[in-house]
């Protein structure tokens, strides 16, 4: 990025109007990829200048607790209901839970699932790093990952979405294919950074389970009623728009919630328009149909 | 610009926990857990009973639910009371129309105040859970132990000399505990808490003491006062929630569905109707056992 400018320069601009639709592999108009965050927050971090890790002081045992129920209850009945309807993961994965609970990645990767960097941690923040700093968890995500895995991680969602200026010219830079950082649009685009090939895949915020339920406060059916609308109206729009479900376990996988979503997975895998699939295989399917954008 | 170079070390990354408070199992690797009368879902239902002095602390945190205006602030301290001596009434009979035995996670304060109402929760059947002083009595790290200690050991006490049983169960205000909570329960005899909402069985700390998951995101508070919607979703979302327990616990034995209620919220004129109905539907469903926490407590450990 241009670092101070009030434009940051990431993108150039690009009208919705007017673009060439495109087909997804399957003939699908809508590439919907379901995100688990599959995360490790520490009960007793060390402090960031930036920003607190808990909002209590540690143990914040409310907190702490909702997070841990992910790994010991909530990712097995997420993961099962996805299995069970077709719907791979694409894992935003705090790596250091390839350390701490193993069975965890070893089950998501059994299931096939992609995984791409979420951070260390969600409870270490990039903000005040410097390159070095940066550099080494961006290499130490490689490795770890890598070495659980068999997987080279193509992509990058900043640990509890926490940036320096440098962040994207340096995934680039080691490699990485995508960014989910960026949430200009319904369909991915080129980056500019220093080495040139990023492309940004859509995330989503709005339609995160974590914004359904406490930002927007919405009950277990209204979010399953709000993403089956946003996949009526990406899949009802010019074909080759991307649909992220983003999912945290110890949320959607709640016994009050679980059965909601199980309805969403089940319209959306019914639904020929639908590819359902993974980020990195959105990320090659676009760069085939867009050989020139990134020439 | 850069960060001290302990922020990008990671004494404690290894396997299992960053700490050594429990060790990590994931549920589908446990042994499946039978309830009595092969029942699937242990319907647990605790009730915060709770007395506010109009003179809020802030040491450690001012408890959720205090007071909220410049003092004196009769607009909380007597809607607080409207729950104990209005709404935990309406409740209490609600228990009895479904033969549901509950848990009262009770301030000693109600104890020493309202004598009457611990003698008709002992009446009832009820259990009582120990569930600190007042609500000035929160924890956190910062208390001192000695202090968080004598807090304890006066909950434990007060509701000892009036029911005439010693509680085994204990609530931590806003489910907060410093790093010495768990030790100090133990050591003041207790045998479970409910604060780590974090599993949906129970579970035990490495000192021995149990912890049965009190879920936080179904509680009254959290659905009715805090997310603002309807006592109508808060039933429906209760009766899905056990809908996919009471399938899960076919598979995978038994689960527990604890509600989590507060007499102010809960037992409004308004609301009482449909907590009802939705009591009677849990109760007509074949997979539901009421049970208090010392029941689930009793039938988890006769199995580990």
């Amino acid at each position: 990025m241009q670092e101070g400018a009030p434009d940051p320069g990431l993108y150039d601009f690009t009208p919705y109007r007017g673009r060439r639709p495109f087909a997804w592999p399957n003939g699908g108009k809508v590439a919907v990829w379901v995100s688990p965050n599959l995360e490790y927050y520490e009960i007793d971090p060390p402090a960031n200048p930036h920003r607190k890790a808990w909002t209590r002081p540690h143990p914040d045992v409310v907190g702490y607790a909702h997070r841990d129920h992910a790994n010991r209850v909530g990712h097995w009945r997420m993961a099962e209901v996805m299995s069970k309807h077709g719907f791979p993961g694409s894992v935003s994965l705090s790596v250091a839970l390839c350390q701490h609970h193993p069975e965890v990645v070893a089950d998501a990767n059994a299931r096939g699932w992609e995984f791409f960097s979420h951070g260390i941690y969600n409870t270490r923040y990039s903000y005040g790093m410097d390159e070095a700093q940066e550099r080494a968890i961006i290499e130490d995500s490689i490795r770890t990952v890598r070495e659980a895995t068999g997987q080279t991680i193509r992509g990058w969602l900043a640990p509890a979405l926490t940036h320096t200026p440098r962040t994207l010219d340096l995934i680039a830079e080691y490699g990485l294919d995508y960014t989910c950082d960026l949430y200009h649009d319904d369909q991915p685009f080129p980056v500019r950074t220093r080495s040139g090939h990023l492309i940004s895949m859509p995330y989503s915020l709005e339609v995160n389970d974590h914004y359904g339920f406490f930002i927007y406060n919405m009950s277990p059916r209204e979010y399953a009623r709000t993403l089956i609308a946003q996949f009526e109206r990406l899949a009802a729009e010019p074909s080759g728009t991307v649909m992220c479900i983003p999912l945290h376990s110890y949320l959607i996988g709640q016994p009050h919630r679980i059965g909601a979503f199980e309805e969403v997975l089940r319209h959306i895998a019914a639904d020929p328009r639908a590819w359902v699939t993974r980020s990195g295989d959105i990320a090659d399917a676009w760069r085939a149909a867009h050989p020139e954008a990134l020439a | 610009m850069s960060l001290d170079p302990a922020y990008l070390a990671y004494p404690r990354r290894r396997l299992g926990y960053d700490h050594d408070l429990y060790p990590y199992t994931p549920l589908p690797q446990r042994a499946p857990l039978a309830w009595p009368g092969g029942k699937g879902v242990a319907t647990w239902l605790v009730v915060s009973l709770e007395w506010f002095p109009i003179t809020p602390s802030d040491t450690p945190f001012r408890a959720p639910g205090h007071m909220q205006t410049a003092y004196p602030d009769y607009r909380h301290y007597t809607a607080r009371e409207y729950g104990t001596r209005v709404g935990f009434y309406r409740l209490l009979d609600a228990f009895a129309k479904v033969g549901a035995r509950v848990s009262v996670a009770a301030n000693a304060a109600i104890a020493e105040r309202y004598p009457q109402i611990i003698a008709d929760i002992v009446e009832a059947g009820h259990e009582l859970i120990a569930h600190s002083t007042d609500m000035n009595g929160t924890i956190a790290s910062g208390l001192p132990r000695e202090e968080e200690a004598a807090l304890i050991r006066h909950a434990v006490d007060a509701l000892t000399a009036v029911s005439g049983r010693r509680p085994r169960g204990w609530h931590s205000i806003a489910r907060s505990q410093s790093f010495h909570t768990v030790d100090l329960l133990r050591e003041a005899g207790l045998d479970y808490c409910v604060d780590w909402a974090n599993d949906e069985v129970p579970w035990t700390f490495a000192n021995g003491l149990v912890n049965i998951p009190l879920n936080h995101e179904l509680s009254d508070r959290q659905i009715l006062t805090v997310q603002q919607q309807s006592v109508g979703s808060y039933a429906e979302q209760v009766r899905d929630a056990h809908d996919w327990l009471a399938a899960e616990a076919q598979a995978q034995g038994g689960r527990i569905l604890p509600l989590h209620l507060t007499p102010y919220i809960i037992g409004l004129p308004y609301r009482m109707d449909a907590f009802e109905r939705l009591l009677a539907e849990l109760a007509a469903r074949p997979a539901t056992w009421f049970a208090t926490g010392s029941d689930i407590l009793d039938a988890f450990r006769s199995q580990t």
